[in-house]
């Protein structure tokens, strides 16, 4: 095994250690060193034990060497958003006020993994509590974007894309709440995939907005993204909104990879006037090119998406106030200013101004304002009316085509620290991700070439109906086999060797 | 301030009190609400805890299905309407004792509606009409230390036990409840027993107040007398006995007026009971209105109980207290007092459980209601804590009928088995307690004793056959009370007379 | 959710957006329960009311009629058997916490707002 194994898909990593040319334990020995060699730059990660990683790796490898039929990815490392629950290693948010905490319980989908034999590299940085579209809401500071260090990563699973584009993991999870796989995603050159809303488990999911929560998957490949969806994905009884139905069958979507006669509607909304040049050119190439491959492409108006932002952020945060409120010093977490004299009341206070960074405060001062008395009809009402409109559009749309297409966010990866302090510019990148999580529908982000202004990559989304998953994998698979043909390669084989750039 | 208590009786005729009872059950499921953990009393502190019921970051909540079928029995027995289709919402405020920082709860849809109970007091019904029924968790509990004992007024700090937390929990709202008069406090006590009752009935709960398994909030308004604008009303907590709902709602009564009559206004506050006192303390007023930001609960979806779900549930349910109250009643001849004396005295459960053994009604309740009522009461326990089971009271029941033992006897078999000497045939045995049925051994006895009472003797000779009563009275206290009184006084009378 | 919820703010206040004042952030601060510094308080009012301006967009959809959607799926009664499951140890409980004592979580003294 040459040290290239970390340039390899998790589909190969898979097949080299079924085949038993390389064990768990030499695979992740490769990639710890891999996130010796890059994270001090990238920094995305918040936590890896070795000792603990190579444990993992060895209990993979004394289950194969007990005869034990192990999943198909089994042997491959992954790196984990720290939204997830582990008992074996801290689980913080990117928050101060969980710093060090260590849950007692795994969350389903690192349950998952651990059955299907994927060693976990280490927790991943995040915007903090997953709010923000840059990573740069993390409490431990921000994440790089490996195509440029000075760029911004995506997020909020901005720890997770960098790992996979760094060639850190191979895969990575993530958490999609309004564009959190999707965006990051797409600013860093992978395959990102928010599964259906009750696709994938939220239990052990430190929730955000709870009715738009959804764990997805972070890789290089179309394949790769499939093959994980699988892996972690399916019913939860742990989990009241998860779908009992058996996952739609994505693995084999993503090898059928055409598009023959499939109906795809470009959404009339996203364009125009907000989105970078460079963006607008490489979609429009990858509208064609799927018209090419034989696909009957229309403009579909889906009204109600303008409306998507603001009852987005309306929702999101009115869910967040409440799930936020557990974090009040008395059972986990950090404690602030409990002397003797004040009051629980004054130290949850204290402690929750001093544990919470800013964006999560004016969430969570956002969602209280609009589930008040007086008005709850006004905002939140409303929103959720929108919230139905959207999903009517979506049924509209996917009456009259069997996929959506749009940008996946307006712009490539944006400065770090140019839009800090503006939340409004902030929230402008998830524009194109959040209709689906109001509606719950399955959505892909897949590259589709770099701007030509910064060459940066553009993600492409393809949308597809509740519990249609297996579509939009078709679609974009399609699209990643046409565009590697044109430029030889992965797009990701053109962003800059960091080692390189490191030295 | 301090505020005059008005007499009841006076008060009455000023006022016209307006009441409101909001009762918190503890289903006796095996599981919490929406985890797996135990729903035991009295076990160690966190020891039936887990990531759901302890809020931790990631943990979700899955609805136990007997929850929702004891809620929807509840509601049935209340004669209320289970909705199509409704969600839980999240009711969000701070508690130290409550992990996630919210209640799981319900608003504005709740599962069950427009109920009625009707309750007798003095032999007149009130229908007590039910607002709502609805579904939600318990909270943690606190140990407040330092400062007054217990209090947490003055405490230094608090130390809480989240075994509680998550236990399902259905709380019944009446509607108003007006036109009582005098008879308030009673109504709401009869409200609560008649509720009680039909929980326990219906087997979802063991209700015990004194555990806090049923726990009532009484809302006390009055309103002048001929008035039809109600007053403000306070909220009294910690009430947690049946008379002790009585007392709560007497003595507010007597407070508010005591208020009206000074010229000041009533504050709607939250209040606290005293059961040592019997008055009532202002605990929190709501100066700032609470703002509980409701909105569904997006980790659980929406209930939507199929018909046949309810139907089955309806048509499965035990006999309802009052259905039965009235099959006994004529089952076995009684008058209203009578019934009424062996429900109070918790009762009827034992006797028909006797009866249904085999025992003559009037036998059962003879024992229950006086030999052993009266021992209970000696004792300070319920009467269902006594160690005796209806199969004993049957047994002693047959002996008697088939004259083995007489009422004497049979109340020394009864010391035997409370003294735990084992079953009352066991009891029988060992203390050799049968009745001198042997007509030999008999007719000595009644030989020894006309002996030794020549006198008495003669005066039944010469025909005065009410004298024989001396006679048989000897012939007990020869035999320790163990002949057959009836069958001596023959033998006496058949040996002088015949 | 009607009723409690129409008791304080005004319709034409909602309506408009109105703005945030350094009150109302410090209303919803309690609320929050976040001890805010009294800079954080004016930096707030600015921005929050910059972000509900431009949420309050959602008041121009005519959504008369139009139901609420809540959940993104349209799924009912979901439930669980009333089993048992393993919970926790007393320590793995209180392994995070704070401050314990007695087996139990130890918090501050409570001031007496609620239950």
């Amino acid at each position: 095994m040459s040290t290239s194994v970390i340039k390899k898909t998790a589909a190969e990593v898979a097949e080299i250690f079924a085949s038993g040319e390389a064990s768990a334990e030499e695979i992740a020995r490769e990639h710890l060193g891999r996130i010796k060699a890059v994270d001090g730059d990238v920094k995305a990660f918040l936590h890896v034990d070795e000792d603990n990683v190579l444990a993992q790796a060895r209990a993979v490898d004394a289950r194969r060497a007990a005869g034990e039929r192990l999943g198909p990815l089994a042997g491959v490392p992954i790196a984990h958003k720290d939204v997830f629950t582990t008992k074996d290693m801290p689980t913080t948010c990117s928050s101060k006020i969980l710093e060090g905490w260590q849950p007692p319980y795994d969350a389903t989908v690192t349950a998952r993994l651990r059955e299907a034999g994927m060693v976990i590299l280490g927790k991943t940085n995040m915007d903090e509590f997953a709010m923000g579209s840059s990573t740069e809401n993390s409490a431990f500071g921000p994440t790089h974007n490996p195509w440029d260090l000075t760029k911004i990563p995506g997020g909020s699973s901005g720890g997770s894309s960098a790992a996979v584009a760094a060639y850190e993991a191979p895969l990575a999870t993530g958490t999609d709440t309004g564009g959190s796989i999707r965006q990051p995603a797409a600013v860093t050159g992978l395959v990102g995939m928010k599964p259906t809303y009750g696709g994938s488990s939220r239990y052990g999911v430190i929730a955000f907005a709870s009715s738009l929560d959804t764990p997805g998957p972070l890789a290089r490949t179309v394949l790769d993204a499939a093959l994980l969806h699988e892996a972690f994905s399916g019913h939860d009884p742990m989990d009241s909104t998860s779908i009992d139905r058996p996952v739609p069958p994505v693995v084999e979507a993503a090898r059928r990879a055409d598009v023959e006669g499939l109906r795809i509607g470009v959404v009339k909304e996203f364009g125009g006037e907000g989105y970078q040049p460079g963006v607008l050119a490489r979609f429009r190439e990858a509208v064609e090119l799927l018209e090419s491959l034989g696909a009957k492409v229309v403009e579909v108006s889906c009204p109600h998406f303008t409306y998507a932002l603001p009852a987005y952020y309306l929702i999101a945060p009115s869910e967040c106030s409440s799930n936020l409120a557990r974090f009040d010093a008395m059972r986990y977490g950090l404690r602030v200013g409990d002397d003797g004299t004040r009051s629980a009341e004054e130290v949850m206070a204290l402690t929750r101004a001093e544990g919470f960074g800013p964006e999560v405060k004016r969430r969570v001062m956002l969602g209280t304002y609009a589930l008040s008395s007086g008005y709850y009809d006004a905002y939140y009402g409303k929103a959720q009316q929108v919230r139905t409109l959207i999903a009517r559009d979506f049924d509209a749309a996917f009456e009259q085509v069997d996929v959506l297409v749009s940008p996946t966010t307006p712009t490539t990866a944006f400065p770090i620290g140019e839009r800090a302090d503006d939340p409004m510019a902030m929230y402008l990148a998830d524009l194109c991700t959040i209709p689906s999580n109001l509606a719950g529908n399955a959505a892909i982000s897949v590259p589709c070439g770099l701007a030509d202004e910064d060459r940066l990559p553009v993600g492409l989304q393809v949308m597809a109906p509740v519990l249609a998953d297996d579509r939009t994998y078709r679609v974009a698979a399609a699209v990643e086999k046409a565009l590697q043909d044109r430029w030889g390669g992965p797009l990701l084989a053109q962003a800059p060797d960091l080692t390189e750039a490191v030295k | 301030m301090t505020t005059t208590l008005v007499p009841y009786d006076e008060a009455l005729t000023r006022y016209e009190p307006v009441l409101g009872i909001e009762t918190h059950i503890e289903l006796g499921t095996k599981s919490k609400m929406f985890c797996g953990c135990p729903t035991e009393f009295g076990a160690p502190p966190n020891t039936q805890v887990c990531p759901v019921c302890l809020g931790l970051p990631g943990a979700l909540p899955v609805t136990n299905q007997a929850a929702i079928e004891g809620i929807i029995k509840i509601g049935l027995a209340l004669n209320c309407s289970i909705v199509e289709w409704c969600r839980f919402a999240r009711k969000n405020y701070f508690y130290p004792d409550m992990p996630k920082n919210f209640q799981i709860s319900q608003y504005d849809e709740p599962l069950c509606v427009d109920g009625h109970l009707d309750v007798e007091v003095d032999g007149e019904t009130y229908r007590i009409e039910i607002e709502r029924v609805h579904m939600e968790e318990d909270t943690g509990k606190s140990l407040h230390v330092g400062g007054a004992t217990g209090r947490i007024q003055g405490a230094d700090y608090s130390l809480v036990d989240y075994n509680r937390a998550g236990i399902p929990l259905v709380e019944i709202v009446t509607k108003p409840i007006v036109a009582t008069g005098d008879k308030a406090p009673l109504v709401a006590r009869a409200y609560a027993t008649e509720l009680r009752e039909l929980v326990r009935a219906l087997g979802v709960s063991d209700v015990r107040m004194e555990q806090g398994s049923m726990r009532c909030d009484v809302n006390v308004s009055l309103m002048p007398t001929g008035s039809s604008v109600w007053g403000t009303r306070s909220e009294t907590k910690n009430v947690n006995s049946l008379r002790s709902v009585e007392r709560s709602v007497r003595h507010e009564i007597e407070r508010q007026a005591g208020v009206l009559d000074a010229g000041e206004r009533v504050v709607q506050e939250t209040r606290h009971f005293h059961e040592d006192t019997g008055t009532t303390t202002s605990g929190r007023s709501k100066e700032e209105a609470q703002d509980y930001r409701y909105f569904p609960e997006p980790d659980l979806v929406p209930m939507a109980p199929p018909r046949a779900w309810v139907d089955e549930l309806l048509s499965g349910r035990p006999e309802l207290p009052a259905a039965r109250r009235a099959r006994v009643r004529e089952e076995w001849s009684l008058s209203d007092k009578e019934l009424q004396d062996i429900v109070n005295a918790g009762a009827l459960d034992l006797i028909e459980e006797t009866v249904r053994a085999g025992a003559e009604a009037a036998a059962a309740r003879k024992w229950w209601m006086n030999e052993l009522s009266r021992r209970a009461t000696e004792q300070g326990v319920e009467l269902t804590e006594l160690p005796v089971t209806p199969a004993d009271v049957v047994r002693v029941s047959a002996l008697v009928a088939e004259g083995a033992l007489n009422d004497k006897l049979a109340r020394q078999v009864f010391d035997g088995v409370l003294a735990g000497e084992g079953t009352p045939d066991e009891v029988v045995e060992e203390r050799g307690l049968k009745i001198v049925s042997d007509e030999g051994e008999l007719a000595a006895v009644v030989d020894e004793v006309i002996a030794g009472n020549p006198d008495v003797a003669d005066k039944i000779r010469g025909g005065k056959v009410a004298a024989a009563g001396a006679l048989v009275g000897a012939v007990m206290k020869a035999t320790r009370g163990q002949a057959d009184a009836g069958r001596a006084r023959e033998l006496i009378i058949q040996k002088l007379t015949g | 959710m009607p009723d409690e919820h129409a008791a304080t703010g005004s319709a034409e206040e909602a309506a408009s957006g109105g703005a945030i004042t350094r009150d109302d952030v410090a209303h919803l601060a309690r609320l929050s329960r976040l001890a805010l510094r009294e800079d954080e308080l004016e930096h707030l009012a600015t921005q929050l009311g910059d972000i509900i301006s431009a949420v309050a967009r959602v008041q121009e959809v005519a959504a008369e009629d139009i139901p609420p959607t809540s959940h993104a799926l349209a799924l009912t009664n979901v439930f669980r058997a009333d089993e048992l499951r393993p919970g926790l140890t007393p320590e793995q409980a209180l392994a995070g916490a704070p401050a314990s004592e007695q087996q139990r979580f130890k918090v501050p003294r409570i001031l007496d707002e609620e239950a």
